[in-house]
């Protein structure tokens, strides 16, 4: 079976392009994130993925996590261990802030250590995942009491944490949440009803698992105006920090799914034993609020899921391609039988896999480092322009990222062929561990709908209009560039913020009068940014790859890969952009078309 | 009582070495670099005994180019307190490493170093003994166990046969052999840290020593490659050709 190997050398270039880190490491915030601690923390976590994570993460999903009589919960074999060993390495502390003792390193980083987690083994990612959301939220809007009591244990990674926002009646639309949260006289809340998808609800990682549940309390309005968030955790913490009773907060039963097996998903049932004991975070009915804040967080690392299941799988299909020896080259019938790598569709696929996963990387990081400006900077300005930004790349980074993982691990089954199929080879797993991703934190219609909404039409476009400003002066910028690929990419770029401009347009005269039209293309927009988004990033990435190339760098090969990788990208992804541009200018009458009864 | 533990910068195990076109040397332009795994196993071992109470401080070694320092930052990062480089582009002979190595073991007054038994770049298994040598103190080599006992040290040897057991006087040399421990990962707060140890950096000459090659490398080669195999008729056919064509009986 191949073995992960993070790409560390793509992972540093895209620290010296997109998202220089050397500009981060000059501001007080970020003074510890230097250019040699962040190669050594990078080599040091890549290292933990591929020698502790990556070999349990196949065993992991045979073998699935279970539940036992007495309501506990067992991971697969080897999954305790490797996340002692993750604890142990300060793993969970990495982006959090050092007054509560993690390491305040800049999203750019994290979001490189967080894709090494979930190409290695997302099943186990999923856990430092939701542990470090809830602490967010808790660092967000949480009492002091609250952060000393709890935030701190989970950012060490003694304790773990877990999101309960999902109930059997209320997926999507929150406003249907009906958990009761009644008043106690010390100021504590007492908590009843039923949690579903509750990722890691019950496990025997850690101690104490400490739950953040959305509930409403008696007198809360209707809707989504009406529900606070608690703090529940499965003991009670005495005055001294020790653990104390246990809390009425019980895992009744884990789901069977598609993927995700080593990953234990809990129906938690509170309060059937007399009312789970809960704290308040911050104000009543202000709870979707914190949530939504610490949403953006979580929706992005759900795209890093994406982009790094997609490696994992290109990675095996890869390895799987170069070995397997298949036919004669196509127009060379005398010859001996050759791997399938020569193949021109099996060059195809893998291209396809490689160039959006690059892309959707490069993307991400692209994001993550304007959360980084944003933290670090002073300037008021610079603060709202790269807030704006990343608020309009969320919804893409997560929907466009998962819905590639999707087409890039099927694809990764593709190129095994019939041995994809069966379960042996991996390239199965891949597929199945990558469907969740599009659906949970929001499913892609979710993504779409705050796209053209909250992030587009709210604001008359202003930063969708900005962002296709942006990279039309990026694509003139490449008028003095010699490389063949570049001056390709800076054609097919203008084609693909053409095609983004044209949508975002009819986005805009539509959305107050015919805002059906515009729903009915929302998913295809969150394509469109995705992929010319992505070009535009791989291309700033390949610009440096040329200078570099043409200097004569030691690593020549390296960079002339990233351009070729480029090449195929601006040549055959992009025209699918202009596709979902003609989807959303034209695909509304046919979706609103048919009589419903006809279905 | 503190440790000296001397640290190499080699290419990455996992690297796939290749020899330049000219024959001169393996290339190592552009390959990933990171600290010998024997010398990682000593600075575990040191780290170990520290934490038993049996060592105070810690100090890493490493001689070579600029870039050791990250190798010593490393070594910081799994637990030594210092780190001292010295910095050369000269390409270092083991004797020459020993001599340097020697040179700091007067500066310092350790009262134990222990080594990585050879590097996995050339594998000469020759620096701890000479050291030892050098200095003229016992030596533990190919250690598997260690055990600090009063003024001596109790080490488990991998020989030949086996396991030897022998006890050797403090001030001594060990050398480290794979079985001994396995290195801890280094923790992410660790690494953080390290960046804030001090490092002292010398010039050969600043200690005095001479590192000239002793050595002349006159062509590098890769094994030749494995031709493909035959079917013999019967014994006497394979008899013959071990003894005619491979000579090998």
């Amino acid at each position: 079976m191949s073995k992960y190997n993070a790409p560390l050398k793509e992972f540093q270039f895209l620290l010296e392009t997109v998202a220089p880190i050397e500009n981060l490491a000059t501001t007080s915030h970020f003074a510890d994130a230097t250019a040699d601690t962040v190669h050594a923390i990078l080599e040091e976590s890549s290292k933990f993925a591929t020698e502790v994570l990556d070999p349990l993460n196949w065993s992991g999903d045979r073998e699935g996590a279970k539940r036992h009589d007495d309501a506990s919960v067992t991971t697969p074999k080897g999954f305790k261990t490797a996340y002692d060993a993750y604890r142990a390495m300060g793993g969970m502390g990495l982006p959090m802030p050092q007054e509560f003792g993690g390491l305040g390193l800049p999203r750019s980083v994290v979001t490189l250590t967080d894709e090494m987690l979930h190409s290695s083994n997302m099943s186990f990612g999923l856990m430092p995942m939701l542990t470090q959301g809830a602490i967010e939220a808790m660092l967000l809007a949480g009492s002091d009491d609250i952060k000393s009591t709890f935030a701190e244990k989970m950012i060490s990674g003694e304790w773990a944490g877990t999101m309960n926002l999902t109930e059997p009646q209320a997926g999507s639309d929150l406003a249907l949440v009906k958990t009761r949260a009644e008043r106690v006289s010390d100021g504590s809340y007492k908590i009843f009803g039923t949690k579903i998808f509750i990722t890691y609800g019950e496990h025997d990682w850690t101690e104490n698992i400490v739950h953040l549940v959305l509930a409403r309390t008696p007198d809360a309005p209707e809707g989504v105006k009406g529900i606070s968030l608690f703090v529940v955790p499965k003991f009670l913490v005495n005055k001294d920090g020790s653990l104390g009773a246990r809390n009425d907060a019980y895992c009744v039963s884990i789901e069977h799914k598609l993927g995700i097996h080593g990953s234990p998903t809990a129906v938690m049932q509170y309060g059937d034993k007399g009312g789970a004991i809960g704290y308040l975070v911050g104000e009543e009915n202000r709870g979707l609020e914190y949530m939504f804040i610490m949403m953006n967080l979580a929706r992005f690392g759900v795209g890093l899921q994406g982009i790094g299941i997609a490696e994992r799988a290109y990675q095996r299909a890869v390895a799987f391609a170069r070995e397997r020896v298949q036919s004669r080259d196509v127009g060379a019938p005398k010859n001996p039988s050759v791997p399938i790598i020569r193949h021109p569709d099996i060059r195809r696929m893998l291209l396809r896999m490689r160039s959006q996963t690059e892309a959707a990387r490069a993307l991400a990081m692209a994001t993550a480092y304007a959360m980084d400006l944003v933290d670090s900077t002073d300037d008021t300005e610079v603060k709202k322009v790269n807030q704006a930004f990343v608020d309009l790349m969320i919804p893409i980074v997560k929907g466009w990222s998962t819905e590639m993982s999707l087409e890039v691990t099927s694809l990764g089954v593709q190129v095994h062929g019939g041995m994809g199929f069966v379960e042996e080879t991996g390239a199965a797993q891949h597929m199945r561990d990558a469907r969740i991703t599009t659906i949970y934190e929001g499913t892609t219609a979710i993504q779409a709908n705050d796209l053209i909404g909250r992030k587009m039409a709210r604001e008359g476009g202003v930063t969708a209009k900005n962002l296709i400003n942006a990279m039309r002066v990026f694509a003139d910028s490449l008028d003095g560039e010699s490389h063949v690929h570049l001056k390709v990419a800076q054609k097919r770029l203008r084609d693909g913020t053409d095609a983004m401009a044209r949508a975002v347009e009819f986005n805009l005269a539509n959305f107050n009068g015919n805002v059906r039209a515009c729903f009915a293309g929302s998913v295809p927009m969150v394509k469109l940014f995705g992929i010319v988004c992505g070009a535009w990033a791989l291309a700033r990435v390949g610009m440096q790859a040329a200078h570099r190339s043409a200097a004569n760098h030691a690593d020549k090969a390296f960079y002339e890969a990233k351009l070729a990788t480029l090449r195929f990208y601006v040549d055959t992804i992009i025209p699918e952009a202009i596709a979902a541009a003609d989807t959303i200018v034209n695909g509304a009458e046919g979706t609103m078309a048919l009589e419903e009864a006809a279905f | 009582m503190k440790v000296l533990v001397p640290v190499k910068r080699v290419v990455d195990y996992n690297v796939k070495v290749r020899v330049k076109a000219d024959n001169s040397g393996v290339d190592i332009a552009n390959v990933k670099m990171s600290m010998n795994p024997f010398c990682e196993i000593a600075v575990e071992e040191a780290v170990r005994l520290k934490e038993k109470g049996a060592v105070t401080e810690i100090v890493a070694v490493s001689a070579g180019v600029a870039q050791c320092q990250e190798t010593l930052r490393n070594a910081m990062a799994i637990g030594a307190d210092r780190g001292i480089l010295i910095e050369t582009d000269v390409e270092l002979q083991p004797l020459a490493v020993a001599k340097l190595l020697k040179a700091v073991v007067d500066r310092e007054q350790p009262q134990l170093v222990i080594l990585g038994k050879q590097a996995i770049d050339d594998d000469a298994n020759q620096t701890g003994q000479m050291l030892a040598a050098l200095l003229n103190w016992g030596q533990a080599t190919f250690a598997s166990k260690v055990e600090i006992e009063g003024n001596a040290a109790k080490v488990t040897c991998e020989v030949d046969g086996g396991l030897e057991t022998v006890s050797v006087k403090l001030p001594a040399i060990i050398t480290t052999d794979l079985r001994l421990n396995e290195p801890r990962y280094a923790t992410l707060p660790n690494i953080m840290k390290a960046k804030k140890k001090q490092l002292d950096t010398f010039k050969p000459a600043d200690l005095g020593v001479d590192v000239t090659p002793r050595l002349t490398t006159l062509k590098v080669e890769e094994p030749p490659k494995r031709k493909g195999g035959v079917k013999v008729a019967d014994v006497a056919a394979l008899i013959d050709k071990l003894k005619n064509e491979a000579k090998v009986i």
